[in-house]
């Protein structure tokens, strides 16, 4: 499974995965507060002009930011079937009312869905687990010990995945498969939990063995570095949430949510 | 330079002065009144039956049995004259399953880990990194995945994580029990060179004595009152044969059991292949072409090297993958299920028709108890409680399961795990019986059950499929051999060691 492992040429790979996540946060707090086409579509027009810039574009038009563009059309839809009605209704039937404020609601959703999500994505793509968990400890200083558990634990979802595909075959081969699905799942997802145990158990003891949580202070064999080039990436992230909303404020369709 | 780098360390000593442990949650003492000394750069294979507390006292001198609330410790044991669990750094341990010890993504960051861990400053990591994968032979970049490494290449891995901590002690809980051959030799010629290299304290636990007699020089055997022979490997291994070999040690001295021909008669094709393509997953063919027939009252051994889809192979022939291409056709004894087609069968209609032992027993129990997991297939047959107990009692005294009957085949021990599988299949009688590495990491008596079992039911008529590392099990009861190699080329031949043949098989 290549769960965890990151092409490292990718642009952008080499930045402190902190500073990364740290860039998509003022533009996600913005686009939470209002709900309007104006904001989020222009966030939406510089992410793609500043992915495409740092040579990300082909990482945003392939399909593992597939589920983005899938789930976005979904949220707005149900938006513009059940949002609050306003304006000119075009449809109705029972509590489904198509109307000119549901579609522009449904609008705004959608593309708030990909503002926020598509940095997310493509980002993320970029970010080695390994790095990030050296980042969330040395940057961030969180303890070492449940930050090292965690990225350990990585290594076990492809062993789980395996594990899974054998326990359908196994339960088949037993002559239980005939069930329901649902029950089938149910134990079966039992059954990969005891493995998984086990094998954390195993894990746990050969991580022990090589000193994690001895008392000393631990070192860093890879220094998570936070320089110019983070704080650029942040500035990149302050600077299109700024120019959203600004753009929001001035035709006047900046929207709270709450007023 | 790589060799200076590593052997920097002193080797340490060993001295268990009436040690004992008892695990939370057991009556019974899994180690108790040990006395038990050894000097530093001694190198020593540490024998004994199942449940004689080997791992458990590996374990305590790695420091990794945990405190009072996971256990219950008497007496003392001792690395370098300081208590063992205070002792962290000064041993490192190799587990035997090479899926469950990589910490890292990278082979480089991984061997890190107990560096990092120990507190060494990050210049002086990345040189005793280097070193340490240089010792257990591992040339790769440091950037390469720990996930695209082989059972071997993962085995030396751990040994090099361990080994760049420079401990004084080098411990190995069956460090290759779940190898195939090629990845045995790796690994031992790795911990050879290391403990040249070092002249670190080795202790080993091993049932194949051949294999690690070379790099030895002193064989200990515990029994449950303690150690029961200690001294030079030849006097051991000839002193004690006896109990070692009711202890499930494969002896140098052993002669390798042979089945007898088959004694099967009116033989009949169960599963003929047609250019079948197989596949895992759906859509990623790993081979393609196969053509094999299986023949009822014959042994098939399905060889070849790791990643040839010897598994994916068995087990579309099971009926539980759904092949990728070409045709599998069922013969006249399959015949009442519904269709032809083995991977649409109803699981229950398997049952009688086709039994799979997976490679990892842990895979197959449905349930908490041995005789309710021996009940599964008779039930889902529905039997009467009659017939059933009918079907069950043999093959607990014959699989000797009698005294586990309510034991939880989770907590069973390797061999019993294994045998518990095998009964579990034979309890619905099935015609075809297919194995996936039957014998892996078995001890000796084990393994010589299985065979004779094996070899007694292609006796009374079922068609046996068997994927296999194990040349002694092939030579012991294989009728016919087919070879599969990565890349698509496969091939059908008699077991040379015998004129057993009879046509398993189509291809040429």
């Amino acid at each position: 499974m290549s769960i965890a492992t990151v092409r490292s040429d990718l642009p952008l790979a080499t930045i402190n995965p902190v500073a990364k996540v740290a860039a998509t946060i003022p533009l996600s707090i913005g686009l939470v507060l209002t709900l309007d086409p104006v904001s989020a579509g222009v966030a939406i027009l510089c992410e793609l002009i500043v992915f495409t810039a740092v040579g990300l574009g082909p990482l945003l038009w392939s399909p593992r930011t597939l589920p983005v563009w899938i789930a976005a059309p979904l949220t707005g839809v149900s938006m513009v079937l059940y949002g609050q009605p306003s304006g000119t209704t075009y449809w109705q039937f029972g509590l489904i009312e198509v109307s000119e404020g549901s579609i522009a609601i449904g609008l705004a959703t959608m593309a708030r869905v990909i503002a926020i999500a598509l940095p997310a994505v493509v980002l993320f793509l970029t970010i080695d687990p390994t790095d990030f968990a050296d980042g969330l400890a040395q940057t961030l200083r969180l303890p070492a010990r449940f930050v090292l558990g965690a990225l350990a634990a990585l290594r076990l979802v492809g062993s789980s995945i395996d594990d899974w595909r054998t326990l359908a075959l196994a339960r088949r081969a037993r002559g239980v498969a005939d069930l329901g699905f649902i029950r089938r799942s149910l134990g079966q997802a039992f059954a990969l939990l005891v493995l998984a145990i086990r094998r954390g158990g195993t894990l746990a003891t050969a991580m022990e063995s090589r000193g994690f949580g001895a008392p000393v202070e631990r070192t860093w064999a890879r220094t998570a570095t936070f320089g110019a080039r983070e704080w650029r990436v942040i500035a990149v992230g302050c600077l299109v949430a700024a120019v959203s909303v600004s753009a929001a404020i001035l035709t006047g369709s900046w929207n709270l949510v709450w007023a | 330079m790589a060799g200076g780098a590593i052997a920097a360390s002193a080797p340490a000593s060993i001295e268990a002065r009436g040690w004992g442990w008892r695990h939370g949650g057991r009556r019974v003492h899994a180690v108790s009144g040990l006395d038990l000394r050894v000097e530093p750069g001694e190198r020593v294979l540490l024998l004994g039956a199942s449940g004689a507390g080997k791992s458990t006292l590996l374990h305590g001198l790695a420091g990794v049995l945990g405190g009072d609330d996971e256990g219950e410790s008497l007496g003392e044991l001792m690395v370098d004259g300081r208590p063992a669990s205070a002792a962290r750094g000064r041993s490192g341990l190799v587990l035997q399953d090479p899926d469950s010890q990589i910490v890292m993504a990278r082979v480089g960051d991984d061997v890190a880990f107990g560096l990092e861990n120990l507190g060494v400053p990050a210049d002086e990591i990345w040189s005793r990194v280097g070193a340490a994968l240089d010792a257990v032979g591992l040339a790769m970049p440091l950037d390469h995945s720990t996930a695209a490494l082989s059972g071997g290449q993962r085995q030396r891995l751990a040994l090099a994580g361990v080994l760049a901590m420079r401990p004084g002690l080098i411990l190995l809980d069956e460090p290759t029990a779940n190898l195939d051959p090629e990845g045995v030799y790796e690994v031992r010629d790795a911990v050879a060179r290391v403990a040249d290299e070092t002249g670190a304290t080795l202790v080993v636990i091993e049932h194949r004595v051949s294999v690690w007699l070379p790099i030895i020089d002193r064989v200990v055997v515990l029994g449950h009152g303690g150690v029961i022979a200690d001294g030079r490997p030849d006097e051991v291994l000839v002193g004690h044969a006896a109990p070692l070999r009711a202890a499930g040690v494969w002896l140098p001295s052993d002669v390798p059991w042979h089945a007898h021909p088959s004694r099967a008669r009116d033989i009949q094709p169960l599963m003929t292949a047609h250019r079948l393509d197989i596949a895992r997953v759906p859509g990623v063919p790993v081979q393609r072409g196969i053509d094999l027939r299986v023949d009822s009252g014959s042994i098939t051994a399905i060889t070849g090297p790791n990643g040839a889809g010897k598994s994916t192979l068995a087990l579309t022939m099971a009926g539980l993958l759904r092949p990728e291409g070409g045709r599998l056709d069922p013969g006249a004894p399959m015949a009442g299920a519904r269709g032809n087609e083995p991977w649409r069968w109803r699981s229950r209609d398997l049952l009688t028709r086709i039994g799979t032992v997976f490679q990892h027993p842990e895979h197959q129990f449905l349930t908490g108890s041995v005789l309710a997991e021996l009940e599964v297939g008779p039930r889902a047959l529905k039997m009467s409680p009659a017939e059933r107990s009918e079907r069950i009692e043999p093959l607990l005294a014959s699989l000797r399961l009698e005294a586990l009957t309510a034991a939880n085949p989770f907590t069973l021990s390797g061999g019993e795990k294994r045998r518990l599988s095998v009964a579990t299949v034979l309890a619905t009688r099935p015609r075809m019986l297919v194995l996936d590495e039957p014998t892996f990491g078995q001890d000796a008596n084990t393994w010589r059950e299985l065979a004779r079992l094996i070899a007694g039911l292609r006796d009374e008529g079922v068609g046996v499929v068997a994927v296999t590392h194990d040349e002694t099990f092939i030579d012991a009861v294989a009728d016919s051999r087919f070879v599969l190699a990565v890349g698509g080329t496969a091939a059908m031949r008699d077991v040379p060691a015998s004129d057993r043949s009879h046509g398993g098989g189509g291809s040429a």
